[in-house]
């Protein structure tokens, strides 16, 4: 029975149960801390809204790392393409997706402008996006004359703070748990038609019930409060994309194999720049819709939008068991490590912990995950 | 008594013994010269003395002046008197030339360095040896030449009495050898003895007092000088049957698959050297074209000119099928039919931390998986055949790449090779450090490809393999086509002789 069930998980997986474990004990600390209010329908809601900025850039910013490269300059970019946004509705007074167009625009051509200075022209990624930070920071302030600008309009207010009726979570549901099982039929099939094994579709479908019973719950808590909120629908349809790309297409696979040992992929025949050029320029567009969730949620576009937002995605691809040596990680991991960042923001608020002990401790799990999982290694 | 004794010393390595009872002894004053093949063992035997592998690592005795010494490291072979120079530097370029020479012994009181004894000290040392140096400036503005002769100057900083020079002249011009040699001769007077590995033997005949011949880790013999001939030392370093593990086979030569003219390339140090000078050759289907030549001939390079991942500025034409191919990046070679297992699989070879499933598709992936979206079942199926052909052996295709041993990874970097459908397959050192059973695999994998109308070419330092495998040789010394030897004619004698350098 062990040996079986050793045999259904990989390595990988053991980990990503191992940091399951670890959200379930905060989380239960903070429901028994906090005097049953942690996990309320209504609380996890703001909980899964709170993060949904940070694990958007994160999803990014995991397949940025995994090629060995890194964006510090994600949380200017996110305040410059906010900034963009609010600028074109309230002062020039254009349509919406123009303004969410110009947004994301910015967003992609910041990131494919980094992507060639890095892989074509050979200047350390560090550099570049440590440049961008300040860049950009100083572009925001100038375009903004140094003012917050309002927003007024409620439908562009949505993208951050509606959220969608019950039904049509459900009807989602029903689609997403079709799908995973006729994925888990269609890798069996293949196994069998390229002789590969027997092809054992019952426990195929066994092994599905977990995530089908994730899905499940989550659309019912989310339900039993409001709905499942705009911004958190955008991220996981970002995580389900990303972690498709990084798991099952070449671009995915190239990733991996250019972070690993790019000279090995060169040699294979990979074009090393142009896949990391495209990175970067889907961490841009990344950027560029959390910037639109995070001006719709706030209501309004500030010169100093979206800072340190880049050590938070970098910290959840780290604590979610990305290496920053390249080659390593998964975005569901970095969603997971999002998540364990955004409980613990919100627990410790929730308990009124001052905010620089929030600080403090937040600074000291992400040193001792990493450690802990280097120790884990020997 | 002498200076230096090594008495009977045997190294291992998993599945390999690099020493097998060599002696060696060094008398004070002595010019002593260490030849062999590549892989004989001198290097090893030199890492023995330095402590780099450490007493207890080995047996065997070394004695100093007649009492035994047991090193633990480099710093207590350095307090021995015993200076070794490498062959790649290891002086630290953005220093001055002062600074590197007392690197961690800088004259000093508290802490604070005392620049202007330093200087001063630089100074004298370097007049003394007849340099014309300027102690100030960083290392990195020096040549390669005069950088190695800064190495020099700063292991006779520490008082040596025993020098080691691995191969000291290859990246020197002619007048920076002369100057070299004018310096071993002040030490030769000042009672210091000299350990030299050298390739150039007419160098090792004109400066040494004995010469000592090391094969497949033995010693074999040691002679005085005098008298002694190039051709002696050949036949020993060389004195080996090709044996029953090449099976001969007889290959079928089809059209020419590949033919290349001109190709010249130069080196990234130093861009008015030619590493690779003016080669042609051209290889049919079928045929295995042994590459031969020592360390530095430019056989590497000459393959990664050709594939399109020389680093440096290259020259010359490249036909495939007859046709001229344009050939700037790795893409362009793979998708014109050539697969390179390159040396060095840890660093070149593998994604260390992924599967064999992952490495060995990772080449021809698009073509396997499909264009976007990848196909686990198919990419398993795919490289099962050779898998199974090459004999790799591990638990299922998801083991880790780095958990393999030498020989494994190998086959599964060779694998991800066959699975682009090649027509012409580079190997650059493909038995380098795995065992004797993985190597004949390899060696029977590469005839049986030669036998399905493969073109072949083939580099190693290993000149058994070559001969035993090729059709015909190619010898390389110094970037040039020294000799081209059909299989009949290719003996170890005339393939060294070309490899030296010497014309015949």
């Amino acid at each position: 029975m062990m040996k079986s069930i050793a045999k259904l998980f990989d390595a990988s997986s053991l980990r990503a149960f191992a940091m399951i474990a670890v959200l379930a004990v905060i989380w239960g600390y903070f429901h028994w801390a906090t005097g049953q209010i942690f996990l309320t329908p209504r609380n996890l809601s703001n909980l899964m809204t709170q993060m949904s900025v940070t694990g958007i850039i994160a999803v990014g910013m995991l397949m940025l790392i995994v090629s060995a490269n890194i964006d510090l300059s994600v949380g200017s970019v996110l305040g410059l393409a906010g900034g963009i946004a609010a600028y074109t509705l309230t002062n020039l007074g254009y349509p919406i997706p123009v303004a969410i167009g110009l947004a994301l625009l910015a967003g992609i051509a910041i990131g494919v402008f980094q992507g060639v200075l890095t892989a074509k022209a050979g200047i350390p990624a560090f550099i570049v996006t440590l440049g961008g930070l300040l860049a950009w920071r100083g572009a925001v302030k100038w375009q903004l004359g140094g003012n917050t600008v309002p927003i007024a309009d409620d439908t562009f207010k949505m993208i951050g703070q509606g959220n969608i009726p019950a039904w049509v979570g459900w009807v989602l549901a029903g689609i997403a748990v079709a799908f995973v099982i006729a994925m888990a039929i269609r890798s069996q099939r293949a196994l069998k038609e390229y002789g590969l094994g027997e092809g054992n579709i019952a426990a195929a479908v066994a092994k599905s019930l977990i995530p089908i019973g994730a899905i499940l719950i989550f659309i019912w808590v989310m339900n039993s409060y409001q709905g499942v909120p705009v911004p958190v629908l955008i991220f996981v349809g970002v995580a389900l994309i990303g972690s498709f790309l990084m798991s099952s297409t070449t671009f995915g696979r190239y990733l991996y194999a250019i972070g690993g040992n790019a000279e090995a992929a060169r040699l294979s025949g990979i074009n090393n720049s142009r896949n990391v050029i495209v990175v970067y320029g889907i961490l841009g567009a990344l950027t560029g819709i959390a910037a639109l969730i995070y001006t719709a949620r706030v209501g309004s576009a500030a010169p100093d939008a979206g800072t340190l937002k880049e050590l938070d995605a970098i910290a959840a691809c780290v604590i979610g068991g990305a290496s920053l040596m390249g080659g390593r990680g998964t975005v569901f991991g970095a969603c997971l490590g999002a998540l364990i960042m955004a409980s613990l923001d919100n627990g410790m608020s929730l308990l009124n912990v001052r905010d620089f002990m929030q600080d403090i401790i937040k600074g000291s799990i992400l040193v001792a995950a990493v450690g802990l999982d280097m120790m884990g290694k020997k | 008594m002498p200076l230096l004794e090594m008495r009977e010393i045997v190294k291992e390595f998993p599945g390999v013994r690099a020493l097998d009872g060599v002696s060696l002894s060094l008398d004070a004053g002595e010019f002593h010269a260490l030849v062999g093949e590549n892989g004989a063992g001198k290097s090893t035997l030199m890492k023995v003395l330095s402590g780099v592998y450490p007493a207890g690592s080995y047996t065997g005795e070394i004695l100093i002046e007649g009492s035994p010494a047991r090193f633990r490291g480099i710093r207590d072979s350095e307090a021995a008197g015993i200076a070794i120079i490498f062959q790649e530097l290891s002086l630290v370029k953005e220093l001055s030339v002062g600074e590197n020479i007392f690197l961690g012994r800088e004259p000093a009181s508290l802490g604070i360095i005392n620049w202007s004894e330093l200087y001063h000290k630089a100074t004298k040392l370097l007049t003394d040896l007849g340099l014309d140096i300027d102690p100030r400036v960083a290392v990195g503005n020096l040549g390669i030449g005069q950088q190695q002769l800064v190495e020099i100057a700063k292991a006779l900083s520490q008082n040596a009495r025993i020098v080691v020079l691995d191969e000291p002249t290859a990246a020197l011009t002619e007048a920076e050898v002369e100057t070299l040699f004018g310096i071993l001769d002040g030490l030769k007077e000042r009672g210091v003895g000299m350990i030299y590995i050298s390739h150039k033997l007419d160098e090792v005949l004109r400066l040494s007092d004995r010469v000592t011949v090391l094969r497949d880790g033995r010693t074999v013999a040691t002679h005085a000088a005098a008298g002694l001939t190039k051709d002696t030392i050949i036949s020993e370093m060389v004195g080996r049957e090709v044996g029953d593990i090449f099976p001969q086979s007889a290959h079928e030569f089809g059209e020419t698959a590949l033919e290349v003219r001109g190709i010249t390339a130069f080196s990234t140090d130093r861009p008015d050297k030619k590493l690779v000078d003016d080669v042609s050759f051209s290889v049919r289907r079928g045929e295995v074209l042994g590459i031969a030549g020592l360390m530095g001939s430019g056989r590497s390079e000459l393959l990664m000119s050709i594939f399109g991942s020389y680093p440096g500025k290259k020259s010359g034409s490249i036909i495939i099928d007859g046709s001229e191919a344009k050939i700037s990046e790795p893409m362009d070679a793979i998708s014109r039919g050539i697969g390179f297992v390159t040396e060095d699989r840890k660093r070149y070879g593998l994604l260390l931390e992924q599967t064999i499933l992952d490495n060995m598709t990772l080449a021809a992936l698009e073509r396997i998986s499909g264009r976007f979206i990848t196909h686990r079942a198919r990419e398993t199926a795919a490289a099962a055949s050779p898998m199974t052909k090459l004999r790799i052996k591990a638990n299922s295709p998801m083991t880790v790449a780095g958990t393999l041993s030498g020989g494994n990874q190998q086959k599964v970097v060779l694998g991800k090779w066959l699975l682009t459908e090649p027509k012409v397959l580079f190997l650059d050192e493909p038995t380098r450090g795995i065992d004797v059973g993985a190597k004949q695999e390899i060696y029977a994998e590469i005839n049986a490809l030669a036998k399905e109308g493969l073109a072949i070419v083939l580099v190693s330092s290993e000149l058994p393999e070559v001969l035993g495998l090729a059709d015909r040789v190619i010898v390389l010394h110094e970037g040039t086509v020294r000799g081209e030897f059909m299989r009949e004619e290719a003996t170890p004698e005339k393939v060294m002789a070309a490899a030296t350098g010497v014309t015949t």
